[in-house]
């Protein structure tokens, strides 16, 4: 049983919701954060095109929302998400949904 | 807007500017089923409400509020309520930051020092009411009540309300306090209702209950984003994560903005325009439609006047002459106009820098008028008209809860508009006029003031040292707020304090897509009171005729009077979807008089609007050059080279609000200014480094943040900043001028009356010598 974490970051708009639901859910201070947005670019690329993305990446302190999950409930982040760019499940189960550019999978505790 | 007709018998048909809203019965579109409003879950209560604020947001987000002990433990978004479908923003997530911050505002109280000096006496609710209705009667013999000018911001529930307690009073001077030129979506209101007589929206699927599943509903093919970055403002009660959802269903975007935002690095066309200059993209989109015969011409020839002057008009605005007004390609201009009309449908994301500039009035209207030529009006995935739903706009009216308007003829006509025809046409006041009254007594004198959920001294109002000084020479002051404001600390001489959205019952806002209940989870910190009974208990001491009411429950079951419901009901249904139908234009739902069209002079959409030539307006949409720009003032642009444009939205802040919450401000932690490297560099800039930022009319202090996602000849600034954090006795109000962009904004309307300059002004940037801050 591994837990996975799916980004579809083709949809993350950068909003925050998931660090600060994360910090919700566990009591954290402001400072401290379970998930943490990471940012490619602004880089132009050609033909008026432009890389600027956001990443949510889990960091060391992400319980996949533990108590949350044994209730049936997905993570506060996932559930938060404003985008709906976020998915959580097995590693294996979520790999398969990985169809295009943009994607990423990040394995958790 | 005030109505022009309201019928309170039975089934009612109530006007109100010029829509219609038409209540028979309730007819909704959703079964409630057996959705609960509230639940044991795990140890908690649950209280599944609407978060419509404060703290200030424009949205109506479905929420779940966790209690415990009579704590608010947590909120979650309601994943069944269809117009948030769960997500929650940053702002809610961490509302018990702001809801139990030790700085809330938890008892009336009186000024006892000197103003500015923090000094305060705690009052009873009723020692409150008593000593401010005996210090108004006072002004009031003296002056008249027209000498009150009551204000209100945006954010919290207060649109439709604030008006009343001006009413109560029997002042005509209610408005949007010190935001010169109305310049927030009122210019777009009102030229909706000139060129086609009612408020239109995007058509994201929102109406209905199921969504984008719903069997009639069609995604737009293209989003227009215009001067607006709505992921992050989501204005006006539109979620601007609604457009993330299209995108995903295939949606394509084309953004105008000076700055590269997320929406505009995902779009098929960006064009990156100079501040102030959109009319003349908007006209040269127009000329390119015409010319290449792209327009809809089946909807053009039935459902517009004035195509054929206004194609003829538009052939003077080619995009090679908007591409040297504009600072875009006249070919991105070209690809981008044909992309546009040729599209199945599309929707028009305008946002708030329309009205942001001078005239921009008459942007909005070039805008729309491309709307129409390309006939995405009333059909799937277009505009759609836009009326609150369930009659209860009536409290637009000024008469809801009576037969007669509350205000009398002989004080409505009083109102301080009269250097504006226009404003007059609107019922609208001037704040630029109130301003110089209080300044100078002329044309009367305006010795009090009424403000509730603003902060004019730190957000919107436009010169702000000048309204601080307008303030200081009132008699009397009264702020309503959740927190101790610099406007707050500086000028009252009453402060009220009012209710968090789980602390007191209400309404959504007075949205056309659904009805929900803003539901009491807690109990007020202090004693705390929703803004509507602080309306109505203080409105009772001047009309006690009109302010019936004895609690919030028989508040709102009065403004549901016509849809045929109580607040109780809404409550347990959680939500309810009015019926919806597209092309009402074609089925007389449109007008007041059932006939197809337009409620407008020539019953179609007015390319031509003649109406315009009574406030000596041209009847077509022309460009005019902001009042300061490297164009029009050439010399001026010599000393303040760069264009300024303010007041972009940040994810963890709306307006002046949240700067208390540590979690939103580890997010957005200090006031930025957004300048392109290069542009910096000139400079001798760093990233991160403070900047004084200067130009004719003041300066102020911000912090330097580099990114090649804003033009190169222009300057980006936050705007609405003070630090709670600091001693409120230091003499500084908070930091409240040290880096307010408004310093660098006149208190200057464009010529209708409306419109202003906070989107295109000129400036110029160098890094601050001396302390950090």
């Amino acid at each position: 049983m591994a837990h996975g974490l799916l980004i579809d970051y083709q949809y993350c708009s950068g909003c925050h919701t998931c660090e600060v639901a994360c910090q919700q859910e566990h009591g954290y201070d402001a400072k401290t954060l379970g998930i943490e947005i990471k940012t490619l670019g602004p880089t132009e690329l050609d033909n008026r095109k432009w890389q600027y993305d956001f990443i949510p990446t889990p960091t060391a302190l992400c319980d996949h929302c533990q108590d949350r999950v044994e209730k049936g409930k997905v993570p506060s982040c996932v559930k938060h998400c404003q985008a709906g760019c976020m998915s959580f499940g097995e590693v294996s189960d979520l790999a398969k949904k990985i169809d295009r550019e943009k994607m990423v999978l990040f394995s958790l505790k | 807007m005030e109505e022009k007709n309201l019928n309170t018998e039975g089934s009612a048909k109530i006007k109100y500017g010029n829509a219609i809203v038409d209540v028979k019965e309730f007819k909704t579109q959703d079964d409630p089923g057996d959705r609960k409003w509230t639940w044991e879950e795990d140890g908690y209560t649950v209280f599944r409400g609407n978060a419509r604020t404060g703290p200030g947001c424009h949205d109506n987000c479905g929420v779940l509020m966790y209690v415990k002990d009579g704590v608010l433990e947590k909120i979650e978004g309601d994943p069944e309520n269809p117009y948030n479908q769960g997500r929650l923003c940053p702002r809610c997530l961490a509302v018990k930051e702001m809801l139990y911050h030790p700085d809330r505002l938890k008892y009336p109280m009186k000024r006892v020092g000197k103003r500015g000096e923090n000094k305060w006496e705690r009052l009873t609710w009723d020692q409150a009411y008593d000593f401010i209705e005996e210090s108004l009667k006072e002004i009031f013999a003296k002056y008249g009540p027209e000498s009150i000018y009551v204000m209100q911001g945006t954010g919290r529930d207060i649109n439709g309300y604030g008006g009343r307690i001006a009413q109560s009073m029997g002042s005509p001077n209610y408005g949007m306090g010190f935001l010169s030129g109305n310049a927030c979506y009122v210019p777009r209101v009102f030229s909706t209702a000139l060129k086609l007589g009612v408020l239109v929206v995007g058509d994201y699927s929102q109406f209905f209950p199921d969504r984008y599943d719903h069997p009639d509903y069609e995604i737009p093919e293209y989003i227009l984003i215009w001067g607006n970055n709505p992921v992050v403002s989501n204005s006006d009660g539109f979620l601007g994560h609604w457009i993330v959802e299209c995108m995903k269903r295939g949606s394509k975007l084309i953004t105008i903005d000076p700055k590269l935002t997320w929406l505009a690095a995902r779009s098929e066309y960006f064009l990156q325009v100079r501040p102030g200059t959109d009319a003349a993209l908007a006209l040269a989109f127009a000329n390119v439609i015409c010319e290449e015969g792209l327009y809809d011409k089946e909807f053009v020839e039935k459902w517009t006047y004035g195509f054929e002057e206004y194609a003829e008009h538009c052939k003077e605005y080619t995009p090679e002459k908007a591409a040297e007004i504009c600072g875009v390609d006249a070919s991105l201009i070209r690809d981008t106009a044909r992309a546009f009309a040729k599209a199945k449908s599309a929707t028009l994301q305008w946002g708030v820098a329309m009205d942001h500039t001078s005239e921009g009035f008459i942007t909005g209207m070039a805008c729309m008028d491309l709307v129409a030529l390309t006939g995405n009006l009333e059909k799937p995935g277009s505009m759609v008209a836009a009326r609150p739903c369930f009659g209860v706009a009536q409290t637009w009216s000024g008469r809801w809860g009576g037969d007669k308007p509350i205000l009398s003829e002989e004080q409505a006509v009083k109102r301080m508009n009269s250097d504006y025809p226009t404003l007059q046409a609107m019922n609208c006041i001037s704040q630029d006029m109130l301003l110089k009254a209080m300044l100078t007594g002329e044309p009367y004198p305006i010795k009090a003031t009424w403000m509730q959920t603003n902060n004019p001294i730190t957000c919107m109002g436009a010169d702000p040292k000048r309204i601080l000084e307008a303030l200081l020479k009132m008699e009397f002051n009264v702020v309503v707020d959740m927190f101790m404001t610099p406007t707050a600390l500086a000028a009252a001489d009453v402060v009220l304090p009012a209710a968090g959205f789980a602390e007191r019952i209400g309404l959504t806002g007075h949205q056309p897509y659904y009805l929900g209940a803003i539901v009491k989870a807690v109990e007020p910190v202090g004693e705390c009171k929703s803004d509507q009974q602080i309306i109505y208990e203080m409105g009772k001491r001047f009309r006690p005729d009109r302010n019936e009411w004895n609690n919030d429950k028989e508040f709102y079951n009065t403004i549901l009077e016509h849809a045929g419901i109580t607040y109780d009901d809404i409550k347990e249904r959680t939500w309810a979807y009015p019926e919806f139908e597209y092309y009402k234009h074609e089925k007389g739902l449109l007008r007041s008089d059932g006939e197809p069209g337009f409620e407008t002079a020539s019953g179609k959409y007015e390319f031509k609007c003649e109406f315009l030539e009574m406030f000596d307006m041209d009847s077509l949409a022309i460009y005019t050059e902001p009042p300061e720009s490297p164009v029009s003032t050439p010399e001026l642009a010599k000393e303040y080279p760069l264009v300024l444009t303010t007041g972009a939205r940040r994810w963890a802040l709306f307006h002046s609000e949240h700067r208390q919450s540590p979690s939103m401000r580890r997010i957005n932690p200090e006031p930025m200014i957004t300048i392109h490297p290069e542009t910096a560099a000139k400079y001798g800039i760093g990233d991160g480094d403070w900047v004084d930022v200067e130009n004719n009319f003041g300066k102020c202090k911000l912090k330097a943040e580099l990114s090649t996602r804003i033009r190169k000849d222009t300057v980006s600034a936050d705007h609405a900043w003070w630090f709670p954090e600091r001693d409120p006795e230091d003499g500084t109000l908070f930091g409240v001028f040290e880096s307010n962009i408004n310093c660098l904004v006149p208190m200057r309307p464009g010529k209708s009356g409306i419109g202003a300059s906070y989107k295109s002004l000129l400036c110029k940037i160098s890094k601050h010598e001396g302390s950090d801050k």
